[in-house]
């Protein structure tokens, strides 16, 4: 029989039961109480609890043989796995039936269950980040056994050349070389270029927003501005290649100046514009937050509006602004779908910003969406750099939320 | 050091007009913003719109025996190179189903290539002169015509220009963010209720928490290596598949999820929960029939919103394969398809002069359907947002 069709009568038999057991369950416990015994709960939570007792164990049997089936591989047939739920449906039902008595707590047994289910689902969230963690850092070492750690981290050549070869018994892969250090300078090139758009930006908008701004003009420019970041990456990434790229290579050429179309540049100009809102946003919510009497003190002493800004709010926000713009650059260095469209593919180690370089997100890309195998050294080092892109973000949205909370704990401020 | 009168007054110009000139720059970075936006959105339209256009030719189609072979002999020699490769290809087809209609002529209106297409609509094109006198020509006589570009909203992705589709990137996104919500709106909203009604306040909760604020600020590439090396290569899920890609999705929706409902748990006030209490209710009972009811619509805001994010999210399903070649619309959760940001990465690459216009209607496309998803989600709010 199919695995389809088992699957199917499974399904269809435990809801059998659940049926059965809901109504089993009511009739019992309106006939006790009919007979006129005080019982400490309803008939329809007698039921329920008979019928989270009767799929509840069922359900996790056949869910823990199913992983079991994949991840061990062990060799137990589907059909004697699901009959095997089955029965304990029966024995979950039976027993729970009889557990239907006066002195038996059913709100208080589902309150349980219903509580463990919730603290299941909330475990999930850790099990993503232990799922990433464990996927990148195993496949990095396995790199890393292929390739050493320090000339990965030093090394100045990107050159994966023929490491497909070796996986593929031709060949030892021994020209090919892994050394980031041009995709990383990429990264931050880039990640710089979009830091100077951004941050101006985004900060001056906010002070207007937060200072200047008539309410009318601040209820439509925030959202308008939010829009800017709810355009898909692969639209700006689009945008960068064909429009701006091009721009920019002109204005080059009219001064005298060599660009490639794949500069830097576009790239990092377009997710600028794209980090604007994060930036704006959150510093726009800080420099709200700082207290009236330290403007109303700065007022006092005679000092313009201008100067209070600039000497009195901005350093006081200070600290949420770094934390916005911490969080903007770990945003710009995770970004790939920009950089795969508008930037190189050629590792290239250079200051200037006209020329096409590369990032760590490109490779990763490049690396998995070849033709390579799977356990080839160039498909293995996307996890390795996968993994140094991990570990340098999460460090800036760490710093990004320490800084955040000390500006809170300043000024006692909770809604941030 | 002492100032005269006049030496403060001026002083005092200076720095009010100062204040005055902080003023203008930080409106003008403001309306900086807002150009982009603008700029950004006249430039998509610009290029995106005519690809709702398509030319078509207006021709005599000869049903000769020879056509049923060779589907050339059916048009005639000069126009050959003015029409679509898949107009000639149907003809033999269409024969062999219908064999009485040998030997009869009609005149039709089909399909022009993408060169035509594109020297009508005055972009770049690869026709020679004798061609382009021989289309003015049938300009002139009303013989060539731009309309509807059905084939754009009703067909799936083709090599040949003007035969691609954005029909089966569509229906993938579709599918794709079924299996997103069936996922991530139940474990999202469930995180969320423990997190905010039942969690003790104790290490583990607040470990779940940072966690989770850490989730939603990984890069989204990294999502993708997570659905590579757990789901397709040690659970076995098909790669391109809208099934794996949702997964992949779902795990990044599931933070915004979870922050926009505890925000909307937390905004319904303590009394409402104290009333239940006070009659007897347990805390689940409390949250079931009170809480949850009137949080409700700031929970639904959020994951519209969450799932519109989702939509535009293309480089965890590029790791993932579903930037698959997908000719065919279908409906199923573990074949091969495609979305629509994917879509557009592949019409992006290819190197012909009419795919720019494809892509740009399919960003015209994706962004239409981004903003009315946010606009409803707005617009909800506004409806059923309450205050206490």
């Amino acid at each position: 029989m199919q695995t389809n069709q088992l699957l199917l009568i499974f399904c269809s038999a435990l809801l059998l039961l659940g049926l059965l057991a809901f109504f089993a369950g009511r009739s019992k416990a309106t006939r006790l109480r009919s007979a006129g015994t005080a019982m400490f709960a309803q008939p329809d939570q007698y039921a329920w609890f008979t019928v989270l007792s009767t799929a509840g164990p069922a359900v996790v049997v056949s869910a823990l043989g199913a992983f079991v089936l994949l991840l061990m591989g062990a060799d137990i047939p589907t059909l004697y796995l699901l009959a095997a739920s089955l029965v304990i449906a029966a024995i979950g039902l039976l027993v729970s039936l009889n557990q239907v008595k006066p002195d038996f707590h059913a709100r208080q047994a589902i309150e349980r269950v219903i509580r463990m289910t919730l603290a299941g689902a909330a475990l999930i969230s850790i099990l993503t980040t232990f799922g990433i963690l464990i996927s990148i850092i195993s496949e990095a070492l396995r790199f890393f056994q292929m390739h050493s750690f320090w000339e990965f981290i030093t090394g100045t050549t990107w050159n994966p050349g023929a490491s497909f070869l070796a996986s593929a018994g031709r060949g030892d892969g021994s020209g090919a070389e892994f050394g980031s250090v041009p995709l990383f300078a990429g990264t931050f090139m880039i990640t710089a270029i979009a830091m100077l758009v951004a941050v101006p930006i985004g900060l001056l908008s906010a002070i207007y927003m937060s200072e200047f701004a008539p309410r009318k003009v601040r209820t439509v420019a925030k959202p308008v501005l939010e829009v800017l970041a709810g355009i898909p990456t692969v639209v700006y990434g689009f945008f960068a290649a064909i429009t701006v790229a091009p721009i920019i290579v002109n204005i080059a050429g009219f001064l005298g100046l060599d660009a490639s179309y794949n500069n830097a540049l576009a790239p990092g100009i377009v997710m600028g514009i794209m980090i604007i809102p994060f930036i704006s946003s959150l510093s726009d919510d800080v420099i709200n937050s700082v207290p009236d009497s330290m403007r109303q003190g700065s007022l006092a002493l005679g000092m313009t509006k201008g100067e209070t800004i600039r000497d009195v709010v901005v350093p006081a926000a200070m600290p949420g602004i770094i934390s916005a713009s911490l969080l903007g650059m770990s945003r710009a260095m995770g970004e790939t779908m920009i950089v795969v469209m508008a930037a190189g593919m050629r590792p290239n180690l250079t200051a200037n910003p006209l020329e096409d370089m590369t990032t760590v997100t490109v490779r990763i890309v490049a690396a998995l969406t070849g033709d390579q195998e799977f356990e080839s050294a160039e498909t293995l080092s996307a996890f390795a750099l996968g993994l140094v892109l991990f570990v340098i973000t999460l460090a800036l949205n760490l710093v990004s939320v320490l800084m955040i909370r000390r500006f809170r704990e300043k000024y006692r401020v909770n809604n941030l | 050091m002492s100032h005269s009168f006049d030496e403060i007054s001026q002083q005092l110009k200076r720095r009010h007009r100062k204040s005055t000139r902080l003023k203008w720059i930080t409106m003008g970075s403001l309306g900086l913003a807002g150009l982009f936006l603008v700029l950004f959105f006249a430039d998509m339209l610009s290029k995106g719109l005519p690809a709702f256009q398509q030319a078509y030719i207006q021709t005599e189609i000869s049903y000769t025996q020879e056509a049923e072979t060779d589907g050339r002999r059916a048009f005639d020699e000069e126009l050959l190179p003015l029409i679509s490769r898949t107009a000639v290809r149907t003809i033999p087809l269409e024969l062999r189903n219908n064999p009485d209609m040998i030997g009869t002529s009609k005149a039709e209106w089909v399909l022009a290539n993408s060169d035509v297409d594109q020297y009508l609509k005055g972009h770049r094109h690869r026709l020679s002169d004798e061609e382009q006198e021989a289309l003015d020509a049938r300009v002139e006589s009303g013989q060539v015509d731009l309309r509807f570009n059905t084939t754009f909203f009703g067909s799936g992705d083709s090599k040949i220009a003007e035969n691609a589709g954005i029909l089966s990137a569509v229906v993938g996104t579709i599918m794709t963010m079924i299996v997103t919500l069936a996922i991530s709106f139940p474990i999202g909203v469930m995180t969320a209720i423990y997190l905010e009604e039942f969690a003790p306040d104790n290490r583990l909760t607040q470990i779940i928490e940072i966690n989770i604020n850490n989730l939603a600020a990984i890069p989204s590439i990294l999502f993708g290596l997570l659905g590579l090396a757990i789901f397709i290569n040690f659970f076995g899920v098909p790669r391109s598949s809208p099934l794996v890609g949702g997964m992949t999705l779902a795990l990044m929706t599931l933070p915004v999820i979870i922050i926009s409902t505890r925000t909307a748990l937390r905004s319904v006030p303590e009394s409402i929960r104290h009333a239940g209490f006070g009659v007897g209710c347990s805390r689940w009972q409390v949250v079931r029939d009170h809480v949850l009811p009137l949080a409700m619509p700031g929970i639904m805001t959020g994951s519209i919103i969450g799932l519109a994010q989702a939509m535009g999210e293309t480089a965890p399903l590029i790791i993932v394969g579903m930037v698959a070649f997908i000719p065919d619309v279908g409906v199923s959760f573990t074949n091969a398809a495609t979305v629509m940001p994917a879509q557009i990465f592949t019409w992006a690459g290819e190197p012909e002069q009419a795919f720019v216009e494809k892509t740009a209607g399919g960003i015209l496309v994706l962004l239409t359907i981004l903003i009315s998803l946010n606009a409803f989600a707005v617009v909800m709010r506004k409806k059923f947002e309450r205050r206490w």
